[in-house]
């Protein structure tokens, strides 16, 4: 089992679709040939994955040669590039998913728009780009250098952007070629005239040559793409059954889609994110109470840590999570460590305030009667300074347990998996898989610490 | 020839952001009964608690038995606060016995001493189990003389240990005080700002103003040979009270 563990190939995927359904049939074509494989879904963007793949995070993802040329290293050859960063490229894998502009049929026809070059000619059109393509060299900025665009464009989510489209709140956005929703939301492309966009072939990027993957190359066509896209995105099935169809219909044999019931799914997902919560949550209590009761005993120091403590907790939790990568890569343990960082000011401030509360003749008499500073702490002013402590504690939990869906952006799983997802697909059922969960652990949590506050919160101080 | 235990030489402190107060040149003998007699302010309290080391002097220096008082003689020091100064988590008796416990007394001993102690200090021992919240102002100041009294020090320091009394109660508790002082031959300052009570306990009385000592001597003469204005108009207020 441990060894299977340590053999099995990490697959990742970027949060959008495709890149998930790329991802679910490498790790079904590894897996039908015999690889052992587990695929960390929805990591993140283009950096993070190319990130973790040379951390060594993950072992394969797919990737786009004009996402590569472009992004990640910045025109250089592609080959020499990977190369030097001892990465290997497959062979296009069959299709071809580049960046379009679409504009709806009625517009279209209305204005008489063929063409992107056509787009110049009507700067009051409402653009509605997805953020990625705004700030990407070979997105909006490379689009408007060469059509000569005056307009200002909107940033909004891809997923969102065909329901914008759909309701008429933007005229055109950014697609991908190999969209499902184009059909269906009567979507028509502009002709890239002028050539502006790079090619975006769809390959396989990995830290070393994996032989089973190679059935792959050339096997995935434009018109398989989209349908595969369509099957999850219009016809509801999940990205394991489109790939686990595809995987079938290629190689034969039986399916490996081995698909987690709904109860099994959410039983793991409350594992993963008690893991979370409950080891930040202890770190944070074992740094937070003794730097509190620093804070309480040197008045300056305090005033130094309360405010770090304080200005760690403006930091976005995106910002922080995100800033965790570089330093522990993916996964579960950056994510704790975030969540750490965000549980420290309550704690630190609940033992702070409970133990400078203490009035100041009872400090006095602890230390009148004979009692050593450490016994004092321990039998005096800790018990006193309990309630404080512990409703510190709680506060940082039940903010960690709402924070720890942020984690599954960068692959930490638990609660904010299908939450992602459900964004990603507009679904609210699985949207719910995850929110529902976590507010009813929310309010577990806090029914935990009412039962907690009996056990170690003294009588005497609850008359 | 009696011993001394405290000796003040030019003892300057400061007790928070109050002026500082001070200096001081003093002695107590053991055996010997000090109140400490003044107005709110006036440094009372501050100078007892320079004799248990929860105030340093910033001048001049206090000597406990010859040398620098040490943590550890805070034990044959007790001390008693007004209102009882009970830590609100524990029992009456985990206040009482919080020290001997953390010598590692044995359970039965603490019991044994715990019964002598509430029959000097006349509260029933069941009250022992109840929390500080469960007690009123007199048991709560009883269970506060009983902690003090816990490890049976030679010196009592008691700062307005009566203060929060109804007249009754106070009644009561002063003669009881004084009584169990008397019996156990104890060292005792003592600082209120009532001069009947300081008259009550007799002894030597030091009567502070801003810090300052006005007037040292027995209570008859702070009344009938009053040094400065103020002894005089102190003496005067309280005795239209009276």
């Amino acid at each position: 089992m441990l060894f299977a563990l340590l053999l099995a190939v990490t697959v990742g995927s970027k949060q959008f679709t495709e890149s998930v359904i790329l991802g679910e049939i490498v790790r079904q074509t590894l897996e039908h040939q015999g690889v052992p494989a587990e695929h960390k879904r929805e990591l993140g963007g283009t950096r993070v994955l190319f990130d973790a793949l040379i951390g060594g995070d993950i072992d394969v993802y797919p990737e786009y040669t004009g996402t590569l040329a472009e992004e990640l290293l910045h025109g250089a050859p592609v080959e020499e590039g990977l190369r030097k960063q001892g990465l290997r490229m497959s062979k296009p894998l069959g299709f071809s998913n580049t960046y379009a502009i679409g504009v709806r049929k009625e517009t279209a026809a209305r204005l008489g728009l063929h063409k992107l070059s056509d787009l110049a000619r009507h700067p009051n059109l409402r653009l509605g780009f997805s953020n990625e393509f705004m700030q990407r060299k070979d997105g909006w900025p490379r689009i408007r250098e060469a059509y000569h665009l005056a307009a200002q464009p909107t940033g909004l989510d891809h997923d969102l952007a065909y329901r914008a489209m759909k309701e008429g709140k933007i005229d055109a956005t950014d697609l991908y070629s190999t969209d499902a929703e184009i059909e269906a939301y009567g979507l028509v492309l502009l002709e890239d005239d002028a050539h502006a966009f790079p090619d975006y072939r769809a390959v396989l990027l990995s830290r070393a040559d994996l032989p089973a993957l190679h059935a792959l190359e050339g096997a995935i066509d434009q018109q398989t793409m989209i349908d595969l896209n369509a099957a999850v995105r219009l016809r509801h099935l999940s990205e394991t059954e489109a790939a686990a169809q595809f995987v079938q219909r290629r190689f034969g044999g039986a399916a490996v889609s081995h698909e987690e019931s709904r109860a099994l799914r959410i039983v793991r997902r409350t594992k993963e994110h008690l893991f979370l919560v409950g080891v930040s949550l202890f770190g944070a209590a074992l740094f937070g109470i003794p730097l509190g009761i620093l804070a309480a005993r040197r008045r300056r120091l305090g005033k130094v840590v309360l405010g770090l403590t304080g200005l760690l907790q403006t930091i976005p939790s995106l910002a922080i999570l995100v800033f965790m990568i570089p330093l522990l890569g993916i996964g579960t343990w950056p994510a704790i460590a975030a969540l750490f960082l965000y549980a420290l000011l309550p704690i630190v401030r609940g033992a702070h305030q409970g133990l400078t509360g203490i009035p100041r003749e009872l400090r006095e008499s602890a230390e009148a009667l004979g009692l050593p500073p450490f016994a004092r702490l321990r039998r005096v002013e800790l018990p006193m300074a309990s309630p404080a402590i512990l409703s510190g504690i709680q506060i940082a939990a039940v903010i960690s347990v709402g924070t720890a869906t942020l984690g599954a952006l960068i692959g930490a799983g638990g609660y904010g998996q299908p939450i992602l997802t459900g964004i990603r697909l507009a679904d609210t059922s699985i949207i719910l898989e995850g929110a529902a969960p976590a507010a009813l652990l929310a309010i577990a949590v806090q029914g935990l610490f009412e039962l907690l506050e009996r056990v170690f919160v003294s009588k005497g101080l609850r008359l | 020839m009696s011993t001394t235990l405290f000796v003040l030489r030019r003892a300057r402190m400061q007790y928070g952001r109050a002026n500082p107060i001070g200096p001081f040149d003093l002695a107590f003998e053991e055996g010997t009964t000090t109140v400490l007699l003044g107005t709110s302010g006036g440094g009372k309290s501050t100078l007892l608690k320079l004799l248990n080391g929860l105030v340093v002097p910033i001048e001049g220096e206090v000597l406990f038995r010859g040398r620098p008082l040490r943590e550890e003689d805070r034990l044959q020091l007790g001390y008693v606060v007004q209102g009882g100064g009970l830590f609100p988590h524990l029992t009456a008796a985990s206040n009482i016995a919080l020290v001997a416990r953390h010598l590692h007394w044995e359970t039965a001993r603490i019991e044994t001493r715990l019964r002598e102690l509430s029959a000097l200090v006349r509260l029933p021992f069941e009250l022992l189990s109840r929390y500080p919240a469960q007690l009123s102002g007199g048991q709560a100041q009883r269970v506060g003389l009983m902690r003090a009294l816990m490890l049976d020090p030679p010196v009592m320091l008691l700062d307005e240990p009566l203060g929060a009394l109804d007249p009754i109660t106070r009644f009561d508790l002063q003669n009881d005080l004084r009584d169990v002082f008397a019996r156990l031959h104890k060292t005792v300052m003592l600082v209120t700002h009532d001069l009947g009570e300081a008259a009550f306990f007799g002894g030597r009385v030091l009567l502070l103003h801003d810090g300052r000592i006005e007037q040292e001597g027995k209570i008859e003469d702070l009344v009938n040979a009053p040094k400065t204005p103020f002894v005089e108009r102190f003496v005067h207020a309280q005795r239209g009270l009276t």
